[in-house]
């Protein structure tokens, strides 16, 4: 039988590209995302592409309270899942506005606990299985331009870390992804250096090599593992002067 | 940023705006108060260029797939090459194809392209049989043959002037094999070979490549290439299955001094050796025999930075001897030599502004240098009085004195982009060029 991959935020570009990438690879897919009506025109043309079965099913990841039931609700029970749901946010705003900095905090971290926690545990029974969490370089350090999402993905990396290391004796993996710049809606209003940027496909390559690879950390493009390990490095006294 | 089409002339700053669902498309295109689409930029010219570029090739779903009968649906941004991926290993292929793969659905709609077969299936937009056109007033119509039928024919080779095409449903034609049987025969000269594209009318690709540097009556010395689709067991290797290949890749703009006279002279001289050589029956798979040049990525570095322009025009079958024969010689006299010259007849009409008509045409490529563009103003001339035309998709510099003149239906069209389009929102460098706008109908 062929095994199911459930993609969260299935209709983010890097996810979309994932899709092509797991579909080609004899997986089916299971998109789930608020925009149903486009995930179906999706599913439909990863079916045509690839001659896989793709499902369509409506998930927010702001309604936690909804996660338990949506989860229990696939079947088969997916053999990998994907998080891919993400919101940069206004920083500008949420410095203000106690619902933006909710929001981000909400989306990118609480929302990828509240589903993961559900889809670990099953997958713990099962004994098999991977977990791909698409985090960010952001969470490597908190910097002024962007430390609310920085500080929701330094979350999201910190726990998928500990699942890494929690899932290991039981055979699951747990895939942190960081990308630096990809160019995508989320980021289409920023000028991005174009040597540091990565296409969705170029992103989602990498992340589907380092599935079949069993890789821990993917950085993409790669430099930004040294960029990072770099900045991480600056001390905290010369760091708070900076602006990066 | 800086934008050009394939041939990297003319090269203007403009902002490209994209879209990934039909939604994004009606508010990007509802945002903009003067735009052209554009897909991958394989067109020569300025067809698709304008300050504000709704680019399409992020929108490039498969929608449908009816593999019995042979019918593709697919949104408008995606290529021939993905679609030509999906397709040929299941036994079916474009019924009309481009010479090259990296076109999209809806560029190759709104240029109506044509391929070696024109002479018995017609333009692209024949084999399409339905397409959803977001309209400048934000309206998405159904258009077919059936349906807003005027509409529809117009859209076919409307250069993207009448709204934003978001998809399209296209007959495929069935294939037993991957591979062409070809024939290739060298030709003496021009007489020789109309003669050739005569007797083989009823061959289901044909097309011919000219040494366009022959004085008198070695001029039109060339190879005429016929082809076939084989039958299923007729090749052994690989049927339908299709080997990757990488190809080559032009990584720099060649330095201009390249195309001087003896590096053409050189270059035709060999092509015609190997030619000559080569004659007779060969077998290449499809990519050998549609898209040669495909395997040189960025083979448009070779003419240089500046650029070159495509010349294509089609001349009225009755003209086309002593028209190609006063074309060559003006072109000898300039001292401007042309490094590929092909040649090919071509059918009957489709839409207003749709290129083919029955005849000759002829594409010329040159690097852009001093004297060319009064030396194509020449050959514009020419081609005019001889009732002929240029093609839409490789211009950037025709008058539109000339268009006029080359496209006598061209006020049909503008009846019906004043009736679409009245605040001229879809417009590109060309069509303020050639007039095509609501305003001066």
């Amino acid at each position: 039988m062929r095994k199911n991959i459930l993609i969260l935020g299935a209709g983010s570009d890097m996810a979309r590209a994932l899709c092509a990438e797991l579909a080609g690879g004899g997986y089916d897919l299971f998109l789930a995302g608020r925009n149903v009506d486009e995930l179906s025109k999706d599913a439909k043309d990863l079916e045509i592409r690839f001659e896989i079965q793709a499902e369509v099913f409506y998930f927010d990841a702001l309604d936690f309270d909804s996660h338990a039931g949506f989860y229990e609700h696939l079947n088969p029970q997916p053999y990998g899942v994907v998080v891919a749901f993400g919101l940069l946010g206004d920083e500008n705003r949420a410095r203000r506005d106690p619902q933006e900095w909710q929001r981000i905090i909400n989306t990118n971290f609480t929302g990828c606990v509240s589903i993961l926690s559900l889809a670990a545990n099953r997958m713990e029974k099962a004994g098999e299985g991977f977990i791909v969490g698409i985090s960010s370089v952001a969470g490597d350090r908190g910097r002024a331009s962007n430390y609310v999402y920085g500080s929701a993905k330094a979350g999201m990396s910190a726990f998928l870390s500990g699942l890494r290391n929690r899932l290991f004796s039981s055979g699951v993996r747990v895939i942190t992804v960081k990308p630096g710049f990809v160019r995508t809606k989320m980021t289409r209003d920023l000028d991005l250096p174009s040597r540091l940027s990565a296409t969705p496909e170029e992103a989602a390559g990498n992340i589907y090599k380092a599935i079949l690879r069993n890789r821990d950390i993917v950085y993409t493009r790669w430099m930004w593992r040294w960029i990072m390990a770099f900045i991480k490095h600056i001390p905290e006294r010369i760091f708070k002067r900076m602006s990066i | 940023m800086l934008v050009a089409n394939w041939n990297n002339y003319p090269r203007i700053n403009a902002r490209l705006w994209e879209f990934r669902t039909e939604n994004e498309a009606c508010k990007l295109l509802d945002s903009l108060s003067r735009c052209i689409p554009r897909g991958l930029g394989r067109s020569y010219g300025d067809c698709s260029l304008e300050k504000n570029i709704i680019s399409t090739p992020c929108f490039k779903r498969f929608i449908a797939l009816d593999q019995k009968q042979g019918i593709l649906e697919c949104e408008a941004g995606i290529s021939l090459d993905q679609i030509l991926k999906l397709i040929i290993p299941r036994g079916l292929f474009l019924p009309v194809t481009p010479g090259t793969r990296y076109v999209t659905l809806g560029g190759a709609i709104a240029s109506d392209v044509h391929g070696k077969n024109h002479h018995l299936h017609g333009t692209f937009g024949r084999h399409v049989l339905s397409l959803l056109l977001l309209t400048p007033g934000g309206e998405i119509v159904d258009c077919s043959r059936e349906k807003n039928a005027e509409l529809f024919h117009a859209v076919c080779g409307g250069m993207g002037l009448l709204g934003l095409i978001l998809s399209a449903r296209i007959r495929l034609m069935p294939i037993q094999s991957a591979h062409i049987r070809q024939i290739t025969i060298p030709a003496e000269n021009l007489e020789h070979l109309m003669e050739l594209f005569e007797v083989h009318r009823q061959s289901t690709y044909s097309v011919a490549w000219i040494d366009f540097l022959g004085r008198g009556r070695n001029f039109g010395r060339g190879l005429f290439m016929l082809g076939e689709h084989c039958l299923s067991g007729e090749v052994t290797c690989k049927e339908l299955s299709r080997q990757k290949k990488s190809g080559i890749n032009i990584p720099f703009f060649m330095p201009g001094w390249i195309m001087n006279k003896q590096g053409v002279r050189a270059f035709n001289h060999l092509y015609h050796l190997r030619g000559k050589s080569g004659t007779g029956c060969s077998f290449p798979d499809l990519d050998d025999f549609f898209y040669p040049l495909d395997k040189v990525h960025n083979w448009n570095r070779f003419y240089g930075r500046k650029g070159f322009l495509q010349y294509q025009f089609v001349l009225p079958k009755e003209q086309s001897r002593p028209g190609l024969e006063k074309i060559q010689a003006h072109v000898q006299a300039s001292r401007l030599l042309p490094y590929l010259a092909v040649l090919k007849l071509l059918g009957p009409q489709a839409g207003p502004l749709s290129f083919p008509f029955q005849g000759y045409t002829l594409a010329l490529d040159f690097p852009i240098k001093p004297g060319l563009s009064a030396m194509l103003s020449a050959l514009d001339r020419l081609v005019h009085n001889l009732g002929g035309r240029i093609y839409l998709a490789k211009d950037a510099r025709m008058s539109k004195h000339d268009f006029l003149k080359g496209y006598p239906e061209s006020g049909r069209f503008l009846e019906l982009k004043y009736k679409h389009d009245p605040e001229n929102k879809m417009a590109s460098l060309q069509s303020e060029r050639l007039g095509l706008c609501a305003k001066t109908y």
